[in-house]
């Protein structure tokens, strides 16, 4: 195991929230809001200098969301020494390497990552134990579009987020068939964040 | 402003956290029971600590907040617990329905239509829908996962063959997003139409039970019944006898000891509104209630 609050390469550990009670549940709500109402984009308004490479929105959601009890995946971009200091002692949380262990995965860099079916689903009987994936991606107004429809939303709206891996769509349409049963995605691009969850359909 | 020694909103950091990620899955699955882990707060389970739990973990300084019990806002449990969070988060209170950013309510939802950003918060004493037909929390499990309903329906069948119609009244059983059978706590069947497609956001808090479930906006909430028997709400006779209206949920009140009664409007805050726009019923007419 490495050592917890120091941070790789001699620097200080960045700080969290500067109001965490506050701004968790500003945070929460976005979220909130982000999955009741699949593709809206949320914006972030909390002080935050997280450490390379997380934007404030994937920053936020780990501080909002993790702690013990949550097992975390991080993709290869994500996982570097300041990060794993920076969550372990923010957030507390265990860092797995295994994908079938996690109950949250960040992800830096979405065009390389693994299957969705890598990350647990949860159970027919437990659906809620699928796994809550975070993709930080460059933009959420440009890339490929795609139509959302489903609980939260009217009738349909329009979904892009640059960045993400050739096929991702395609893999995500085919677990719908697998309902209750999935992943949740949440998307984040500097203080955005946006989320398209199990019970959305997606159409491209 | 808020009472010192006490975290904001009551609930410590972790446990919010943890009802808030239970918050985000039930609302990722509309309709399905989220186990979580409820904790003890400082009033009884059954004078609506789930929909506490829940409010307590997405309120904030900016929310402005309206509880009913049972469509009243004077009520004991709607003052103790509107008190509570007035107490612990420092929040404004309103009692009318499209000034409040979330409403916590027992066993009815306003007459006011919500409209978007809202959030519903119910207290539910019992999650389980199957509960009353399946005993055993192992085999409800398998059937809400297999989707095996048809207990439920058998069990509306026995209200036809006995009584000719569905009695069922209150807690009417639901198919959240044509999946899951959902128990939308026992609201009157009166209002089950309001949770079809409302634009609000829906959470629903047992903390007996332990249990949170969702139901996200613009989501189609049906309530079960038969091609020959369709879904039906109460109607009355009467109107309210305050304000005269002819299409909002009546409570029955008994005025004196000789068989004495009026009908009213249980949501409060519609019934006074009206009251103030110049509406009136036949008892705010004539005086003096009406004794028919």
């Amino acid at each position: 195991m490495r050592p917890v609050a120091a941070a790789g390469n001699g620097s200080a550990l960045r700080p969290g929230f500067l109001a965490p009670v506050a701004d968790s549940q500003q945070v929460f709500r976005r979220v909130l809001r982000a999955m009741s109402e699949p593709g809206s984009l949320q914006n972030i308004a909390v002080d935050l200098a997280p450490p390379a490479p997380l934007d404030r929105a994937t920053a936020a959601l780990c501080l909002t969301l993790l702690d013990f009890e949550t097992p975390v995946w991080l993709d290869a971009a994500a996982d570097g020494e300041e990060v794993r200091a920076w969550l372990r002692f923010h957030c507390g949380c265990p860092l797995v390497e295994e994908t079938d262990a996690a109950r949250f995965a960040v992800m830096a860099a979405p065009s390389e990552m693994p299957a969705l079916g890598a990350f647990p689903l949860g159970s027919e009987a437990y659906p809620d134990e699928g796994t809550t994936v975070i993709l930080q991606v460059p933009s959420l107004e440009s890339g490929e579009a795609v139509t959302l429809r489903g609980p939260g939303i009217e009738d349909c709206r329009e979904f892009r987020a640059a960045g993400i891996a050739g096929g991702f769509w395609k893999q995500r349409r085919e677990m719908e068939a697998l309902f209750p049963q999935g992943v949740d995605l949440v998307f984040a691009s500097g203080a955005s964040l946006a989320a398209v969850p199990r019970s959305t359909e997606v159409r491209f | 402003m808020a009472e010192q020694g006490y975290n904001f909103a009551y609930l410590d950091e972790q446990t919010k956290r943890m009802i808030r990620r239970a918050i985000l899955k039930a609302v990722a699955i509309p309709g399905y029971q989220v186990p979580f882990g409820s904790r003890e707060m400082p009033l009884p389970f059954g004078w609506g600590t789930g929909g506490i739990q829940v409010t307590a973990s997405i309120i904030g300084r900016d929310d402005t907040l309206k509880v009913i019990d049972q469509g009243a806002d004077d009520t004991v449990n709607a003052v103790s617990i509107r008190k509570f969070f007035a107490r612990t988060a420092g929040v404004e209170t309103t009692e009318r329905t499209e000034d409040a950013t979330i409403l916590q309510t027992r066993h009815r939802i306003p007459e006011t239509r919500l409209g978007a950003g809202q959030i519903l918060v119910y207290q539910v004493p019992i999650p389980e829908p199957l509960r009353w037909l399946e005993p055993r929390e192992a085999e409800t499990r398998k059937m809400h996962a297999l989707e095996e309903y048809g207990v439920m329906h058998v069990r509306l069948y026995e209200d036809i063959a006995r009584f000719g119609h569905i009695a069922t009244s209150y807690d009417y059983p639901v198919r959240v997003n044509g999946r899951y059978l959902m128990r939308p706590s026992p609201i009157p069947k009166f209002d089950n139409p309001k949770m079809d497609r409302s634009p609000a956001l829906q959470l629903f808090g047992a903390g007996r039970e332990k249990r949170i479930y969702a139901i996200p906006p613009h989501t189609g909430v049906r309530s079960l019944d038969f091609d020959d028997h369709p879904f039906e709400v109460q109607k009355w006779e009467d109107v309210c006898a305050l304000c005269g209206s002819g299409d909002s949920f009546l409570d029955e009140i008994v005025t004196d000891d000789r068989g004495g009664r009026m009908f009213v409007c249980s949501d409060t805050d519609y019934c006074g509104r009206r009251r103030e726009a110049g509406h009136a019923g036949p008892t705010s007419r004539n005086g003096e209630a009406d004794g028919a």
